[in-house]
């Protein structure tokens, strides 16, 4: 459904350019999830950004490569068509729930942005209160509400389901548990991916932390420095991991009763 | 959050004095036609400068008419002014502002620069040409003090709308499928809100000031429209006879742009506790 091949990122820093992906290519079938791992800075969230295309022009721009979804060539998309494919086709969940919502709007009305934006769904009120619902939020006070009044789980919930409001066919989730507490990370993994098998969605998840989406997700592709350097079956990866590299993020992932050392 | 504001905007005093005084004043702006206890271009000669007295409480003018009525028609003369002025340089410098700073690159460069130039003019010898070009009246001052005050409010505004832009809300937005306009109109200028509604609050004031010189030096509202400025200037010729010609209006000046200044600042305070 979606397939990347050779993507090259660059940013620019104060006069010269870093290459932040390289060489870039990876597929991700229909209902599939695919955890992409690495450090920060390894250019994960890069690559979810280059797929719809939000990557600041004054901050860097696409190099060379193509991402095909569903037949489509999205790097060589009109802007208007662009639009289109956002929420609509492609929905990317954002890691930090306190600054992706727009501090002076009601919950209501940034959900209604996606009706809005696309008017090819419908646009009756019921909408937001299902989708709401299908993260487990209470609807009418919610809706209601403006995000400094919601904690940052339900926060993330919101998010979810402006994401799903466009029902799209693939999922981006840039790193969504980082900057929750660990309970929270459960609760919101747990909705996502139920959410993702029963909708059957494609789902790209983005994280530094590999045991957490080897429980997850279908294929784990691990990211250094820009480049793809592993990809396979999650738990193949998890057991017998043949970089060295995805063996030193494994050994990172602290346990107890273990000294680290 | 709007409470939290309205509280902490209560517990400034001076602002809340601001606040009221300009309450006060515009109410005598829209009202001041029907209260005025004189006709404020009557003449009367055989009443010419006249001190404070129950009859006139301001005294009189060189022509006998009564100032404290000519007074409140000037605050409706110097406060519309100050509203139009603004309005137009707040659209102007808001729009501006944030064009420069969402889409950067070379809009920015030329709209900086020309803020650069507009900023290195000054300004009241501009505003002194192009009124002594086009002819005094007061839709001329409006439009001019309008039109040269918006740089200072587009740089601000540019400065505010390059760091709400990065904000991880407005890639949401984008995400969301949201076009450009919107993205501009609804989901970042309510997010910079706050410095131009202080910085058009201070801008009444001086837009207000710039008013009086302009009518002070015979450029700005024409007589026999009363203005606080040409009253002054009236005043200034009999300033040995007849303090209260000058008096007057300098106290109504001082007044309403102290008034402005309070409330602009007190503002300031309440929507950006930092500064």
């Amino acid at each position: 459904m979606l397939s990347i091949e050779k993507l090259n990122v660059e940013y620019y820093r104060g006069g010269k350019t870093i290459s932040a992906v390289r060489d870039f290519s990876l597929a991700i079938n229909a209902g599939e999830s695919v955890g992409l791992v690495g450090e920060s800075g390894s250019g994960k969230s890069t690559v979810a950004l280059s797929i719809l295309r939000l990557i600041r022009p004054q901050e860097g721009h696409i190099v060379s490569g193509k991402i095909q979804f569903q037949g489509q060539d999205l790097l060589s998309l009109p802007p208007e068509n662009m639009r289109d494919i956002r929420c609509r086709k492609i929905a990317m969940i954002f890691q930090d729930p306190f600054t992706s919502l727009n501090p002076v709007m009601r919950i209501r009305e940034q959900m209604d942005e996606v009706l809005k934006a696309h008017p090819s769904l419908s646009a009756s009120p019921s909408r937001l209160v299902e989708a709401l619902e299908q993260v487990q939020l209470e609807s009418t006070r919610v809706l209601n509400s403006y995000p400094h009044q919601l904690s940052g789980g339900q926060r993330q919930r919101v998010m979810i389901a402006i994401a799903l409001l466009g029902q799209p066919s693939l999922i981006l989730a840039d790193e969504p548990t980082t900057a929750l507490d660990v309970l929270v990370q459960k609760e919101i993994l747990g909705v996502l991916f139920s959410l993702q098998k029963k909708l059957g969605l494609a789902m790209l998840f983005i994280t530094h932390n590999l045991g957490l989406v080897t429980t997850y997700t279908h294929r784990i592709a691990v990211m250094k420095e820009g480049r793809l350097v592993e990809e396979g079956p999650s738990q193949a990866v998890f057991r017998q991991p043949s970089e060295a590299y995805t063996r030193q993020l494994l050994e990172a992932i602290p346990r107890l009763g273990r000294s680290t050392g | 959050m709007i409470k939290i504001y309205f509280q902490r905007f209560r517990q400034n005093h001076l602002a809340m004095a601001g606040l009221l005084i300009v309450g006060f004043l515009t109410v005598l702006a829209l009202v001041s036609p029907w209260v005025s206890p004189k006709d404020p271009s009557l003449q009367d000669l055989t009443a010419r400068l006249q001190g404070p007295s129950p009859s006139h409480w301001m005294g009189t003018d060189d022509l006998g008419r009564d100032v404290f009525s000519r007074l409140l028609l000037g605050t409706r003369i110097s406060l519309s002014v100050g509203f139009v002025a603004v309005g137009i340089s707040m659209s102007v410098g808001t729009f501006l502002g944030l064009w420069a700073g969402f889409f950067g690159g070379k809009w920015d460069t030329l709209l900086m620069r020309l803020v650069d130039v507009m900023l290195s003019i000054p300004t009241l010898f501009l505003i002194l040409a192009v009124l002594a070009f086009l002819g005094p009246n007061i839709y001329n001052v409006m439009a001019i003090i309008g039109l040269t005050s918006w740089p200072g409010l587009a740089r601000l505004v540019r400065g505010e709308c390059l760091s709400v832009r990065e904000r991880e809300y407005v890639q949401a937005a984008k995400m969301a499928g949201v076009s450009t306009a919107r993205l501009l109109f609804i989901h970042i200028l309510p997010n910079v809100v706050a410095p131009i509604l202080v910085s058009a609050t201070l801008g009444v004031g001086g837009a207000i000031l710039t008013e009086s010189a302009l009518s002070f030096l015979g450029l700005g509202v024409q007589p026999p429209t009363p203005s606080w400025g040409n009253i002054l200037s009236i005043g200034r010729d009999y300033l040995h006879i007849a303090w209260w010609l000058s008096l007057f209006p300098t106290l109504a000046i001082l007044v309403t742009v102290l008034a402005f200044n309070l409330l602009g600042e007190g503002l300031r305070d309440v929507l950006d506790p930092r500064t």
